[in-house]
């Protein structure tokens, strides 16, 4: 946050720096009345008796009190600029949480994909957040504040990206086993560049080119692959975890937990639990050319 | 001994009826006498000690979480240890260290500074030491098995809900459940020991800070107990017997949960905090040789703190999506109980710059307090801010704050206790030179720990990780805290190490070894079974600085209703301005307090085991028991 890249952070790192120089100012005080009674009202002073109520009311309620009005004033001032977007949104993102990655959802295209959240840059974007179990929070400190996720509540907010570029959100809410591996990214794209790839995610999959990636496609459809995640285009239409119809085209894997390279997925789909331990996809029993398969396939799906 | 290490008036008051009081107050030796006992002062040492346990045990914990985190992506325990380990931490820290801690201190000085015999109740306050101590042990027993409550210490629905099988979370809802019972019978005990057991003479307006802090909390804990106990039951009852308190597509809601634990929660703070801030008001003046700077101001914001702290919880909250109007109320009542913190923070250094410094190893840490307090309290303020809470909140600055809060504003304030109070508590001094280094260390290495965590969270990192990828700038600053903590252990460690020589080792202790102000210094360095051998007047806020209120110890020594020399009994005295009343009979050892803990640990862990007929054979045994304390008092009849 301290690096913020969008209109929301940005006031809230404004509002952070006042608060910390107001904070520095007033330690600093404080501390070295301390110190200098510490170290110089010593042994040859002398102890006044008063009762010392003025010195107390004066430093100790008036100007804190004074102080803290005007960071009042911040707060008020700051829930009431971050109500509404600045312009009108053009894009509206649906985001569910699940133990443990994050659905995408963009209604207008119609189609659904994992962790990685494209946005224009420069237009401030829609927010509807939901779950699908437990508590999970929304954060991308260097765009937006976090929000949280409830059951059964729909929360929208707004944020936006000043410049492309990527940013990385991580769930803020503890959220069981692998909250420690709940990330997403923001990619914020100039506007034509992500036209070009909403229209490239809406469309479903091509049938295969090589004889190993249709190989790789009847497993995913034969295997339990089919039952939890979708492809668009196959008979894979699962719906317990992330669509995978353009996983290809994502840099990481497993909410940010690998990089998206053939070996990496490979050691996911065989044993996803050496590498996020609690995480809720089973090991998958498959022979070596299944596996080679299943993987050149998904890698393929760009 | 020496002789003149006695106070002159004491010396006079013990020959007149010291020999008949040590027969009257006799406890019995030996295993029996430690089971039965009900003096305060055994009562209070074994709260310290046992708190102090449960402080090293989570200290641990905290140092195997640290070392998983000192780099990225590192092996040390697996993601569901580690989850289970930051949840017991919290919740070991909060309800099984910091309160008892402080209810220790009260159990063992606040009758002392308000001149009785004992605490109101002595066998009510035996039984809240022994559920204490059984429900700690009920909550650690998951530990070993792997079952630990594993939800945080806030347990947020639906997680620990349907989405958390197996016992951890019932170890916490019962666990907090059957504590629940020591704290509010302690808070009771302690509300009126100190409105009806006072010294004569001492009005509200001549007592002690300390004791301010422990009634204020002790009221704060009859109200914020009742909707923790209220949601743990709740949550206890969906998860067993299938109710829908929390459970939303039955029309159950999870945000209640929030409500419930955080209207408890933010008290809870204030709670720990509150007494911890009287032992600061105890030390200061003693050695800055002066009265504390405006009393009456100090009261008041002792009072206010204790009731705004319950308009303030929604601030836990402002991530939850909650409407604007309720955010802009708590965010200004959040701002406004700084004032009373403010207030206090000034009368101590007020009272520092008009006194004149004695620099003991008390004294430093209340030193090093009020740095790490003033620190936690601004970016406390800065929660307020609500656009800055929702950025910040649950992020490693909010470990960073809370942590300068709690082991700030208790843990110093604790230490400080400890090194101010040990010449009272066993008649030994410690070591002054290594007292430096007991300070040096520990604050060092609290700030070396807990400082960095403030810009890791700056930085974007979240609480409750078990583990964090490279690259993400937060590797410096997690290597720094994790080293921090090794320092503060080996400082801590040290700290033991001074206390233990000193028992063996140390110096004895006169009855007044440092100059105080309070009537606890006009005891025995331990002081005796009877606490004082004439009941004083007290003339000011400072007995033991008046010059009148020690000599009523030697004048008063003839008169039966200051010395009670027949059986225990203890004075009571009017609420307000602590006039005579009466000459109270007290109960003397009796094994039936932990009967009845024991029968409730049996029907907690029946609860647990849901061995439901086993539970009402337990309930049935609780009932007896009490009606046998009720029907038969020993030493009264």
């Amino acid at each position: 946050m301290l690096s913020p890249a969008g209109p929301k952070a940005d006031s809230v790192a404004v509002l952070w720096w006042i608060l910390f120089w107001i904070s520095v100012a007033v330690s600093v005080v404080v501390i070295a009345m301390m110190l200098w009674a510490a170290l110089f009202r010593r042994k040859e002073t002398t102890v006044k008796h008063d009762s010392g109520q003025r010195f107390v009311l004066v430093l100790g309620v008036a100007i804190p009190a004074a102080i803290l009005i005007g960071t009042f004033g911040l707060s008020v001032g700051g829930i009431a600029g971050n109500a509404d977007p600045p312009t009108s949104t053009q894009v509206t993102i649906e985001v569910t949480g699940h133990r443990w990655w994050w659905e995408v959802r963009y209604p207008e295209a119609g189609f659904a994909t994992a962790n990685e959240i494209h946005v224009p840059a420069g237009t401030p974007v829609r927010l509807r957040l939901r779950t699908a179990d437990v508590i999970h929070s929304f954060w991308v400190p260097e765009l937006m504040p976090k929000i949280d996720l409830l059951p059964r509540r729909v929360n929208e907010t707004w944020f936006s990206a000043d410049h492309p570029g990527v940013y990385r959100g991580q769930c803020a809410e503890f959220c069981g086993t692998q909250h420690s591996h709940m990330a997403f990214s923001v990619v914020a794209q100039p506007p034509a560049a992500f036209q070009a790839w909403l229209d490239q995610q809406s469309a479903p999959v091509t049938a295969p080119d090589t004889e190993q990636e249709r190989q790789g496609l009847a497993v995913l459809e034969s295997s339990s692959c089919a039952t939890c995640h979708t492809v668009r285009g196959t008979e894979a239409d699962g719906d317990l975890g992330p669509d995978l119809t353009h996983v290809g085209s994502r840099d990481r894997l497993a909410a940010g937990a690998i990089p998206n390279t053939f070996g990496y997925m490979a050691g996911w789909v065989s044993n996803s639990q050496t590498v996020k331990p609690g995480n809720l996809m089973p090991p998958q029993q498959l022979t070596p050319d299944e596996l080679r398969a299943v993987v050149t396939y998904l890698q393929s799906l760009e | 001994m020496s002789a003149s290490w006695v106070l002159p008036e004491r010396r006079v008051a013990e020959a007149a009826v010291g020999e008949v009081l040590d027969e009257v107050w006799e406890e019995e030796p030996g295993l029996k006498g430690w089971v039965t006992t009900v003096n305060h002062k055994r009562i209070g040492r074994r709260y310290l000690v046992t708190a102090g346990l449960f402080f090293a045990l989570s200290g641990i914990q905290a140092l195997v979480m640290r070392t998983q985190l000192i780099g990225p992506e590192a092996d040390v325990v697996s993601p569901e240890v580690y989850n289970q380990l930051f949840s017991l931490h919290g919740t070991t820290m909060i309800f099984f260290f910091a309160t008892p801690m402080l209810f220790g201190f009260g159990n063992f000085f606040l009758p002392l500074m308000i001149g009785t015999r004992d605490m109101a109740f002595p066998r009510l306050n035996a039984f809240s030491y022994w559920v204490f101590l059984m429900s700690g042990a009920f909550m650690f027993a998951s530990l070993p098995f792997g079952v630990a409550p594993n939800g945080g210490w806030f347990a947020y629905v639906p997680l620990t809900a349907d989405f958390a099988p197996g016992l951890n979370i019932d170890f916490y809802t019962l666990g907090l459940l059957f504590l629940g019972v020591s704290t509010t019978v302690g808070a009771i005990n302690f509300i009126v020991t100190a409105l009806k057991m006072r010294a004569p003479g001492m009005t509200l307006s001549r007592v002690p800070l300390f004791v301010w802090g422990v009634v204020t909390t002790s009221f704060m804990v009859l109200f914020a107990l009742p909707p923790l106990n209220v949601a743990n039951l709740m949550l206890f009852m969906d998860r067993r017997f299938e109710t829908k308190f929390f459970a939303p597509e039955h029309g159950g809601d999870v945000v209640l949960w929030q409500h419930l634990f955080w209207i408890f929660g933010h008290p809870d703070v204030y709670i720990i905090v509150l007494p911890a801030l009287g032992i600061i008001s105890s030390v200061i003046p003693t050695f800055s040789r002066r009265s504390i700077v405006a009393y009456p101001l100090v009261v008041l914001a002792t009072v206010a703190t204790g009731i705004i702290s319950f308009g303030v919880w929604v601030h836990h909250m402002f991530a939850v999506g909650l409407a604007n109007v309720s955010l802009t109320f708590f965010s200004a009542a959040t701002l406004a109980i700084t004032i009373p913190g403010g207030i206090q923070m000034l009368a101590w250094v007020g009272t520092m710059l008009r006194g004149r410094i004695v620099m003991t190893t008390a004294m430093l840490y209340s030193c090093g307090f009020i740095v790490a307090f003033m620190l936690g309290g601004v970016t406390g303020v800065m929660f307020a801010v609500v656009p800055f809470d929702q950025q910040i909140t649950d992020s490693y600055f909010v470990v960073a704050h809370f942590h300068y809060v709690l082991f700030g504003g208790a843990v110093l304030p604790i230490l400080a206790g400890l090194f101010y109070w040990w010449p009272k508590m066993t008649g030994r001094m410690t070591s002054p030179r290594w007292g430096i280094w007991s300070f040096v260390l520990v604050f060092v290495g609290f700030n070396l720990t807990f400082f960095p965590m403030h810009i890791s969270g700056l930085l974007g990192m979240p609480r409750r990780i078990y583990t964090y990828e490279d690259g993400l700038g937060w590797n410096a600053w997690n290597l720094a805290a994790t080293l921090g903590s090794y320092v503060l252990a080996v400082g801590l460690l040290l700290t033991v190490a001074i206390f233990a020589h000193s028992l063996f080792r140390g110096p004895r202790a006169p009855d007044d070894p440092w100059g105080a102000n309070t009537l606890e210094w006009a005891t025995g360095s331990p002081p005796k079974h009877y606490n004082f051998p004439v009941v004083p007047t007290v003339h000011s806020l400072d007995p033991m600085w008046d010059g009148k209120t020690l000599q009523t110890m030697e004048t008063h020594r003839h008169d039966d209703e200051r010395t009670m020399t027949e059986e225990h009994m203890a004075l009571r005295t009017s609420e307000l301005d602590g006039r005579f009343e009466a000459v109270m009979p007290m109960p003397s050892d009796t094994p039936v307090p932990f009967v009845v803990a024991l029968a409730m640990l049996a029907g907690f862990t029946a609860l647990l085991f849901s061995a439901y007929v086993v539970a009402y054979v337990a309930t049935a045994m609780v009932a007896l028991s009490v009606t046998w304390w009720l029907w038969h008092r020993p030493g009264v009849e």
